[in-house]
């Protein structure tokens, strides 16, 4: 069990600890790079049948030590034990889709099962328009359209409708994003099987339960049978220690993890992040670090169920649920330790998610806009910790400062409670005081581009020869927010915050204690 | 045409004598709930349709002994870089297209590799096209990755392309790929994205794992593409598993 310290520069701290790879008798290949360029070579059929040899462990009498990961999908697909490779079916709990994937999901099912198939299970498919709502494309509504006429026609019971895209407020059963939504409707068990036609359908494994991004075809076959062939993935394991500084979010986390491990880091792979910081997280500050797993490449990220689940679940779900934990004894393909009290506040620049820097090392990059929303950065906490860094200040933001709530319920918080220290103000009076644009209409918004006409969309750059967005999402590849030339730098609320009031990319530590 | 498509797929018999009773191994029949009123559905295949497209644009011979392991692709080159994400394959603004429908599934194709930067001074569709002359695909690490998009991996095949070629893949484009059917995402042994150039003329020997860049004169060792290849050969996860018997076929 050899340890190593990387040798990387900014991050003298991280040390990541080799376990034995024995176990992974299937994979031999599997060690995690050290170099940037050589990451998961490993790509293994999706298809690969399972061994019919019986394994010892089925008989109950062995006991397999497994990783929170392994259990679930064990679980779900009714084996004792389970080990990284293997491919298994799995029943699945939810399935979740949106505007943009279950019109091609649907059509899936309709050629595969037959115009007159009825979906597996009516109260597990749980569909969410939050993609290309707000927008006067014609096929985007349209897209809507074919949502509500199959949920009518399957009697879909979790289905969050807007019909009246004018104003969202007069329609009760709309959400907004569907990763916050899922969670913030109870969809979210820990123990579960969630998947979903968008990649960051990682982010409920904050809940401590499998969830992952798949395709059309797949959701497709979901949708018929209930079931998904699955390869178990070997998990990479984060602890994290240490006080979080009270100038570091969760977003920088995350930040520092996918640029220590490259945007391939993950591929193929289970992150589950553990340790006392991790511990002091709240709900919607762990849904932003499983949120980005994929970012890493990661098939799903997971964080332990505790108290803080339980807490926030109450209310939410009447269905019971069992939380499943990694053994003492859970072979983990590699451990990275990381001394959070160490870390300073991040950004990623363009046009990588893995393009880390500190943000105090950016301060002369000079910026265009400011955008505050998607499921990874448009969740109250996000605003809550916006309207911090702008009240702390007391100043007037000096670039156009766009503000994307997630969800309806994201935007009544926005709207109705009090920020700690500001004698009552809501983040809404903040915002407006400091000049910030109005909070819009709750979707994916400009996160990812999306018909010409969404609001906060990089269309054609400004008067600058490029335009550059300081924005809480979780993307920044070319053209990921419109614009093939526009410059995403990727960075936590304060972060955000911190560099509407400057006009430049700024470390929040300029205004926060 | 005709007969280059049949070249180009195999009976399903020849392919699925080699993997069938492996795959029955995996496949837990009685436990998987399918609806059957599809047997009385008329299926109507635009997949095929493009297929043929496909297999028209290339040199393909097979040989019904050994079906996949002699398929040919050959055609021009189109050669990416490192992390080209899902954005730049087909960027967010027609993900309105919707690929079930055969008119959308065209539509996508004339947008392929759109989103990538004006740096790529070639462009993998020429304007008013709705198919691209590049038939393969090289690229470096990661390729795919970003969103969840399968109009990414159909946006290539709506193309024309038969295969990308890269150094790796992420996750959820490489399962896309499979599961469609619409393209073959080989992984090369080494950096061929450094290798080849765009325009180059390549060849891919599926059977031998072997990409021959005729341009340069070089031969390039492959990574097998296993059990993946037989379910793309027979387009996509659904025909694959009527084929191997694991759903009821389709009457027509």
């Amino acid at each position: 069990m050899a340890s190593s310290t990387i040798s990387s520069n900014s991050i003298p701290f991280i040390t990541k600890k080799y376990e034995s790879l024995a176990a992974f008798t299937s994979n031999s290949t599997l060690p995690i790079p050290n170099s940037r360029k050589r990451v998961s070579k490993k790509v293994v059929s999706v298809m690969t049948p399972q061994q019919v040899v019986r394994n010892p462990a089925t008989t109950g009498s062995v006991k397999t030590n497994m990783t929170l990961t392994e259990k679930i999908l064990a679980k779900a697909s009714q084996k004792e034990g389970l080990t990284p490779g293997e491919n298994v079916w799995v029943d699945i709990d939810i399935l979740m889709t949106h505007d943009v994937c279950g019109p091609g999901s649907i059509g899936i099912f309709k050629k595969e099962f037959g115009e007159n198939a009825k979906v597996w299970d009516r109260e597990k498919v749980v569909i969410i328009p939050d993609h290309y709502i707000f927008t006067a494309d014609e096929r985007a509504n349209r897209n809507v359209d074919i949502l509500r006429d199959f949920c009518t026609e399957q009697n879909i019971k979790y289905f969050y409708d807007i019909k009246d895209t004018g104003n969202f407020r007069a329609n009760p059963d709309y959400k907004g994003v569907c990763h916050v939504a899922l969670a913030q409707e109870g969809h979210c068990r820990p123990g579960e099987v969630l998947v979903g036609t968008d990649s960051h359908t990682c982010t409920a494994g904050a809940f401590g339960q499998f969830a992952s991004g798949i395709g059309n075809t797949d959701a497709g076959f979901v949708l018929g049978t209930g079931k998904l062939l699955l390869k178990v993935p070997p998990t990479l394991r984060f602890v994290m220690d240490g006080e979080m500084p009270s100038y570091l979010l969760a977003k920088d986390l995350i930040l520092q993890i996918i640029g220590e491990i490259s945007v391939a880091g993950a591929t193929y792979k289970a992150m589950e992040f553990v340790g006392s910081t991790i511990e002091s997280l709240t709900m919607e500050e762990r849904m932003t670090l499983c949120n980005m797993v994929v970012e890493a490449g990661g098939k799903n990220g997971v964080v332990p169920a505790d108290a803080i689940t339980y807490k926030y679940l109450e209310g939410k779900t009447s269905l019971p649920y069992e939380p499943v934990y990694s053994d003492f004894q859970a072979r983990f393909l590699s451990e990275y330790r990381i001394d959070v009290s160490k870390l300073e506040p991040l950004v990623a620049k363009p046009h990588s998610p893995d393009n880390r820097a500190l943000a105090r090392e950016c301060k002369d990059v000079k910026i265009d806009r400011v955008y505050i929303g998607s499921c990874t950065g448009g969740k109250t906490e996000d605003f809550m910790a916006a309207a911090k860094v702008l009240l702390a200040s007391g100043k007037k933001v000096k670039v156009p400062t766009f503000l994307v709530p997630a969800t309806q319920k994201v935007w009544m918080d926005v709207y109705s409670l009090p920020v700690p220290g500001s004698g009552g103000k809501t983040c809404s009076q903040i915002f407006e005081e400091a000049g910030c644009d109005t909070p819009t209409s709750p979707s994916c918004g400009a996160c990812l581009g999306g018909p010409k006409d969404t609001y906060a969309r990089l269309n054609e750059p400004k008067a600058s020869f490029t335009s550059v967005c300081v924005s809480t999402t979780n993307r920044n590849f070319p053209g990921r927010m419109g614009h093939k030339e526009g410059q995403i730098y990727l960075a936590s609320p304060y972060t955000a915050a911190a560099s509407a009031l400057t006009g430049y990319v700024t470390d929040p530590r300029e205004f926060l204690n | 045409m005709a007969a280059s498509s049949a070249l180009f797929r195999p009976t399903a018999a020849t392919t699925l004598n080699v993997t069938r009773p492996r795959f029955m191994a995996v496949t837990p029949r009685s436990s998987l709930k399918i609806p059957t009123d599809h047997l009385n559905y008329q299926f109507k295949s635009f997949k095929s349709k493009t297929a043929s497209d496909r297999a028209a644009r290339l040199l393909c011979t097979s040989n019904p002994a050994s079906a996949s392991s002699s398929t040919t692709f050959h055609g021009l080159c189109y050669v990416v870089g490192d992390n080209i994400d899902t954005d730049q394959i087909i960027p967010a603004e027609y993900l309105t297209l919707v690929p079930s429908n055969p008119e959308e599934y065209k539509k996508l194709g004339s947008y392929a590799m759109c989103g990538l930067p004006s740096s790529y001074e070639t462009r993998f569709v020429d304007p008013e096209e709705f198919t691209s002359k590049f038939t393969i695909i090289i690229a470096g690490d990661n390729f795919g990755c970003g969103s969840s998009r399968e109009h990414a991996p159909v946006a290539l095949g709506a193309a024309g392309t038969a295969a990308v070629v890269a150094e790796s893949y992420a996750r959820i484009f490489f399962r896309n790929s499979v599961a469609t059917g619409e393209v073959y995402p080989f992984e090369s042994e080494g950096r061929l994205c450094d290798e080849c150039k765009t325009g180059d003329v390549v060849t891919i020997e599926l059977g031998q794992n072997k990409l021959i860049n005729h341009t340069s004169g070089k031969e390039y060792t492959l990574k097998p593409i296993g059990d993946a290849g037989p379910v793309i050969e027979a387009g996509g996860i659904f025909d694959y598993a009527r084929k191997a018997g694991m759903m009821p076929t389709r009457v027509a």
